[in-house]
Parts: structure tokens; C-alpha cells; sequence
């Protein structure tokens, strides 16, 4: 995953744009802008999230105002509009879910990463945030961590704790 | 409250129609699905019905829709407008995120080439000739599920140009979402799908008048989709033997909080509750040897129900899983079956907390656009959040109850009722509970 600064410019590589068009061709003539939610996940999954300069450009491909994007992209709650860390943990802090749990879960979040929610820990590794209910309630407590959104459920403390160190150890080996 | 020791009656309530080979390994290959009968549903809808004979069997079937609200699928469909040189759609609403429910998510993760049957079924019955599935953003593993499958059915002839010789194209999309529970309303999915802010629409026109696109439209949900496939297969009057009254086929069970085994079922419609809960054969009980409290029956939108309330109607019948069983006593001791997402609270779970969380959701989760739900969300949220750490007092009770008669009934689409209703039938219910809080306020203080 890349990452790119607040202003930096945003150019899509050949692969993205030919992703692109052929998300434009699900739809009829003129319909483009049906496109945008698709491609907005496509950016997100390679710069982490949405700079104002890659919403421009999403516009401009899309042949839309920039604010079309932005009023998307404010819209739907899994767009990120400031960097976050390298692996974003979403626990799900919906009723059933805390029946079984969930609010400990998050609390034990928080003391291990040592953020608040929405922060970022000092080595970028790490954000983590409550999010609505996933539809795995049955499973709970679960989070999900993108872009892939992989799915982790009935969790407790010892799993949190393990996930948290296998992900510090990939970043390690991936660089 | 003694509970009686279940009575098993397994043999008659446990015929399975759409996770009948959940267990074959590698049932979510277009190979293995296919050496079980699938895509027969296909064939004999393209082969030898025609589309409005397809749809007849529909409503022969009884099919109600098993997005939440229940509406026959059979007389949707024939209410779709079908002008002279307009496309239409279908387009299958796998928003799924209504707090409790998660059988569609089972669904596509286990059996996605069920669907993928449906959408072409369902899509001839209706002359599409482009679909859509609407899949929630979060659920990325199951777009590549449903990608992956329909890959594998386009590769095998059943969809794409002139399928099976018949004359019939058919292109499927996966559309993803971006995280939005009211993108399920199915004005808000549309759209969202046109790539907007998803603000739901005034209706009428319907979506069979004018939805995607302005074009005549058809929004089902994922289970009721798939429900055609043993319908056509079947025929659907055999689909109708099935249930009780004008509650028929089966119905996917999301079942979750304080139970032995939470997780999804496939029950006949007219099970008891009861047995739902305690048999072996379904929830196995409450965990952890407790009691139960509470339970809500239909996704978070529903009222929730004391034990007793639940187990039997006030007029001493055994409550059954049908739409009309569970609603009967209307809002003042009964509930709605909604999406079968069933909630079980145990003995030691609090009401208010639990009423303050859904609160909270509803808050976050409007749209915005009516200011009824915008702001008499938020007041909820904030009495309740008072209540429920012991700063409240008697009047906020009744505040509450003032606040959601207001939002009930005066916005635009029925995510206000779903907001009003959990907090009005929680006080209706647990007043005792919203009391304590308030007496007790330093020890409700945690
Ligand atoms: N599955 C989930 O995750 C969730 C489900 N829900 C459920 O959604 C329900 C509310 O859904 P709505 O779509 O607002 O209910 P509705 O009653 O307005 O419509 C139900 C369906 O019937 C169609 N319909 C109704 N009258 C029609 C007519 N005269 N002509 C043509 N079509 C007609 C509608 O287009 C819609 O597809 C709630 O009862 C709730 O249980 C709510 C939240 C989440
Ligand atoms: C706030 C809100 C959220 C909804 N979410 C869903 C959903 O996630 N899935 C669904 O199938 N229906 C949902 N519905 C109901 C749809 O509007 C619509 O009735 C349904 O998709 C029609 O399909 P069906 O007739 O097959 O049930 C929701 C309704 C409301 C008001
Ligand atoms: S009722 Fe709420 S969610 Fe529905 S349109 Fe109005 S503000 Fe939006
Ligand atoms: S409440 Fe957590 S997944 Fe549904």
C-alpha cells in the first residue's frame, strides 16, 4: 500500500485505469458516475485513503465536479479523509455484539495499542475505531481489517493480542 | 418463569430448502453446486416457462419478502411497469446491516451460486437483461465470492449472451457499498447505485415505476432471490404447503447474543419460539446455564419482548415464527418477524444500555434528511447516554416516549419508526429497569 501526503498529486497507474474502465462499462451510456463508489475503494485500497488531490482526479476521470466525490466520500463511512495507520482495526461496538463482549474487546484495544480511537500508534502501524454492526453478529465480538477486509470473530483479549503481534511481525518482514 | 423441557419436533420443522447442501465440501464451486441439482431452476424456467409463468409460480408460492418488511415478492413482481423501449432492473439488496441479522452474509459466503440461480431466475421472470447485486463495501470477501461465481456460471453458459439457446441475455454486476446501513432502504440503495449520497426517496413511485435509472425497477432481498430456485423447482404450490397461513416456505434465522449456539438456521415457518430457542436442534438455550430476559425477534427495528411475552402471545398461545404469530398483540405485546435477525438477552444483560446502543446507531446511521429523525435521534441518544449513567430523572422517561411519537410515522422513510420503536416498546416493557437507573443513579454510574 502506498501512502501519500495531503497535497501530493495523484497520477493512477496503467493497471488502475484499465481497472477503471472496466467498472465504467458495468453500467449504460452515461452512467458513469455509478462507477464512483467502485473506484473510490479501488483508490483507497492503494493509497490507504482519500487525499483531496485523488478525489480530483477520480473526478476528473469520471467527468464529474469535484464536490460530487467529496459529498460521496463524506457520505459513506468506510472512506478514510486523513491518513490512518497501516492496518486499521474495526470492531464491531453494535448491540449484540456487546452483549458477548464487544466494549471489553475495545477497551482492551485501547490499552494495548495505547491510542485513542481514530489515532494512529507512533510507528503508523496501528488505527482502530468502533464501527456498526457487520452481520456477523452470532460470532461476535468480530473486527475487520482492510482493504481486503479480512474478518476476525469471537474474539478475546488472548486472539487481540495475538493478531496485534502477527501483524507487527509481517509489517517487520515486509518492510 | 419455569420452562417447560422442549419437545422435539425436528422430524416435521426441519425441512431445509436453501441450505440443504450447506455441508458438501466445495459447495461454492459452480462444479460441485451443479452435481447437486443446481442450476436446474434454470433451465426449467428458459427451457419451458415463460416469464410470466415464472412469475405466477412466484405468487403461487406465497413468497413474502425476507428483506424485513414482507411484501409478496409474486405481486411486486407484476406490479414492475413494463413501457415500451425502457430497460429494467433487478437488483438484489445485500445491504444486510440491520443490527441481529447476518443470513445473507451465511449465504453468499457458503452457497453463493444459490444467488447468482436466483438473479438469472428471477431475472428472466422480469425481462432484465442487466442485474445488479448491491453488496455492502464491508463485506469485500463475499464480493469476491460472488465475483468468483458468477465467473464460473458465465464460463458454463448460464449467463452472458443467448443463455442455453433460448434467445435470453442476462449481465450480472456486484456493486459495492461504502459503508451506510441506510443504503439498505431500497430508495437510499438505488442511489447509492447511481453513485449519490444515499438519501432515501419519497415513495410512492415505487421502484417497480421508477428506480434505477428512472427505469422500473425490482430491489429483493438476497434470501427471497434465492427462494425462487426451490420454487421454480418445485412448483410453487408445493413452496406454499409449506408454513403456516399466509406465512410460507422457510425462513433464514439469524440468531445471536446469550445463547448455547448462536448462528444462522433454516426453519420452517411456524416453529415455535420455544423450541427455537431451546432445542437442541436450534439455539440449544441460554449460555451459561442463565435465564432469559428479553428477546428482540427481527433485527434491532423490532420491539423487543420480555421472556414471557415472547414464548406466548397474552392470550396464552404458544408464540410461533410466522409474521402473524409474532405480531399478534400488535405493538402492545407483540413484535414483527422483520429479517429474522433474533436477539436473545440472558438475565443479566441491561435494558437501557442496550436500548441507549441501538439508540446511538440509529443516530449515527440517519441520513439526515428529515429533521424529525436527525435531531430526535440525537435527544434519544443523549437521554438515554444520561439514563444509563445514572444522571437521569423520572421526566426523561417520558421525554423519551414524547420524543419518539414524534419521529413515529413523520419522516420520509421508516428508519424513524425504526429508531422510535426499540425505545418506546423498551420503556413499555423494562420501565422498572429506566426507574432504577434513575433512583440508583450512583450505582448505575460505571
Ligand atoms: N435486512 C435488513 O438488514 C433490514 C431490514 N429492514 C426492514 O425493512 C422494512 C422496511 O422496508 P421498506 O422497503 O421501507 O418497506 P415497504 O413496505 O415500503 O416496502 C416493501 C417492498 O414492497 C414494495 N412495495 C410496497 N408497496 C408497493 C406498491 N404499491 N407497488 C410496488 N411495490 C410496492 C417496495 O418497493 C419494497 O420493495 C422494515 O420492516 C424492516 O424490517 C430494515 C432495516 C434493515
Ligand atoms: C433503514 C432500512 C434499511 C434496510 N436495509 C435492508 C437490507 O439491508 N436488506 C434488505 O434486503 N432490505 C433492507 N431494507 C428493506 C428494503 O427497503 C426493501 O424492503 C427490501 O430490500 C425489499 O426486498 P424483499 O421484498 O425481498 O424483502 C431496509 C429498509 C430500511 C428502512
Ligand atoms: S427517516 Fe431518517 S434516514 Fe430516513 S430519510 Fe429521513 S432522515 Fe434519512
Ligand atoms: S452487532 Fe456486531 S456484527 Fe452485528
Amino acid at each position: 500500500m502506498l501512502s501519500v501526503k495531503h497535497n501530493e498529486p495523484v497520477e493512477f497507474t496503467e493497471e488502475m485505469l484499465g481497472k477503471f474502465a472496466e467498472i465504467v462499462s458495468r453500467y449504460p451510456e452515461g452512467r458513469q458516475k455509478s462507477a464512483l463508489l467502485p473506484i473510490l475503494h479501488e483508490v483507497q485500497a492503494k493509497y490507504g485513503w482519500l487525499s483531496v488531490p485523488a478525489m480530483d482526479s477520480v473526478a476528473a476521470y469520471l467527468n464529474l465536479e469535484s464536490i460530487e466525490v467529496y459529498e460521496v466520500a463524506t457520505f459513506y463511512t468506510m472512506f478514510f479523509l486523513q491518513p490512518q495507520g497501516k492496518y486499521v482495526l474495526e470492531v464491531c461496538r453494535t448491540g449484540p455484539c456487546c452483549l458477548v463482549g464487544a466494549e471489553r474487546i475495545m477497551k482492551h484495544i485501547e490499552h494495548r495499542l495505547g491510542v485513542k480511537e481514530g489515532e494512529v500508534t507512533p510507528d503508523g502501524l496501528f488505527s482502530w475505531r468502533g464501527v456498526e454492526c457487520l452481520a456477523a453478529c452470532g460470532y461476535g465480538p468480530v473486527l475487520q481489517i482492510g482493504p481486503e477486509y479480512t474478518f476476525y470473530e469471537n474474539l478475546t483479549e488472548e486472539s487481540v493480542d495475538k493478531l496485534i503481534e502477527e501483524l507487527t511481525e509481517k509489517a517487520k518482514v515486509n518492510g | 418463569m419455569t420452562i417447560g423441557k422442549p419437545r422435539l419436533k425436528a422430524d416435521i420443522m426441519a425441512r431445509k430448502l436453501l441450505l440443504t447442501h450447506i455441508h458438501v465440501p466445495g459447495i461454492h464451486t459452480f462444479e460441485v453446486y451443479r452435481q447437486q441439482g443446481g442450476y436446474r431452476a434454470v433451465e426449467k424456467a428458459l427451457k419451458t416457462l415463460t416469464p410470466e409463468e415464472v412469475v405466477e409460480e412466484v405468487k403461487k408460492s406465497g413468497l413474502r419478502g425476507r428483506g424485513g418488511a414482507g411484501f409478496p415478492t409474486g405481486m411486486k413482481w407484476s406490479f414492475l411497469a413494463k413501457p415500451e423501449g425502457v430497460p429494467r432492473y433487478l437488483v438484489c439488496n445485500a445491504d444486510e446491516s440491520e443490527p441481529g441479522t447476518f443470513k445473507d452474509r451465511y449465504l453468499m459466503t457458503h452457497i453463493p451460486h444459490a444467488l447468482i440461480e436466483g438473479m438469472i431466475v428471477s431475472s428472466y421472470a422480469l425481462g432484465a437483461n442487466t442485474s445488479y447485486i448491491y453488496v455492502r463495501g464491508e463485506m469485500m470477501p463475499q464480493i469476491r465470492i460472488l465475483e468468483r461465481a458468477i465467473a464460473e456460471a458465465k464460463n458454463a453458459g448460464f449467463l452472458g449472451k443467448n443463455i442455453l439457446g433460448s434467445g435470453y441475455d442476462l449481465e450480472l454486476y456486484v456493486q459495492p457499498g461504502g459503508g451506510a446501513y441506510i443504503c439498505g432502504e431500497e430508495t437510499a440503495l438505488l442511489e447509492s447505485l447511481e453513485g449519490k449520497r444515499g438519501n432515501p426517496r419519497i415513495k410512492p413511485p415505487f421502484p417497480a415505476v421508477s428506480g434505477l435509472y428512472n427505469c422500473p425497477t425490482v430491489v429483493n432481498n438476497v434470501e427471497s432471490i434465492a427462494a425462487t430456485v426451490p420454487i421454480i423447482n418445485e412448483g410453487g404450490e408445493e413452496y406454499a404447503k409449506i408454513g403456516i397461513e399466509r406465512s410460507t416456505g422457510t425462513k433464514l434465522i439469524s440468531a445471536s447474543g446469550n445463547l448455547n449456539k448462536p448462528g444462522v438456521y433454516e426453519i420452517e415457518l411456524g416453529l415455535p419460539v420455544e423450541e427455537f430457542i431451546y432445542s437442541d436442534e436450534y439455539c440449544g438455550g441460554i449460555a451459561n446455564g442463565k435465564r432469559l430476559k428479553a428477546v428482540v425477534a427481527g433485527g434491532s427495528s423490532v420491539p423487543i419482548l420480555p421472556a414471557n411475552l415472547i414464548l406466548k402471545t397474552l392470550k396464552g398461545e404458544s408464540r410461533l415464527m410466522t409474521y402473524e404469530s409474532l405480531a399478534d398483540g400488535g405493538f402492545q405485546s407483540g413484535t414483527m418477524l422483520g429479517s429474522g435477525g433474533f436477539i436473545a438477552f440472558d438475565e443479566d444483560q441491561c435494558i437501557v444500555r442496550n436500548t441507549w446502543n441501538f439508540t446511538r446507531f440509529y443516530h449515527h446511521e440517519s441520513c439526515g434528511q428529515c429533521s424529525p429523525c436527525r435531531e430526535g435521534t440525537g435527544w434519544m441518544e443523549k437521554v438515554l447516554h444520561k439514563i444509563e449513567f445514572g444522571h437521569g430523572s423520572y421526566s426523561d422517561i417520558d421525554l423519551l416516549v414524547d420524543v419518539s411519537k414524534k419521529i413515529e410515522g413523520n419522516t420520509i422513510c421508516p428508519l424513524g419508526d425504526a429508531a422510535a420503536w426499540p425505545v418506546a416498546s423498551a420503556i413499555r416493557h423494562f420501565r422498572d429497569e429506566f426507574e432504577w437507573h434513575i433512583t440508583n443513579g450512583h450505582e448505575a454510574q460505571r
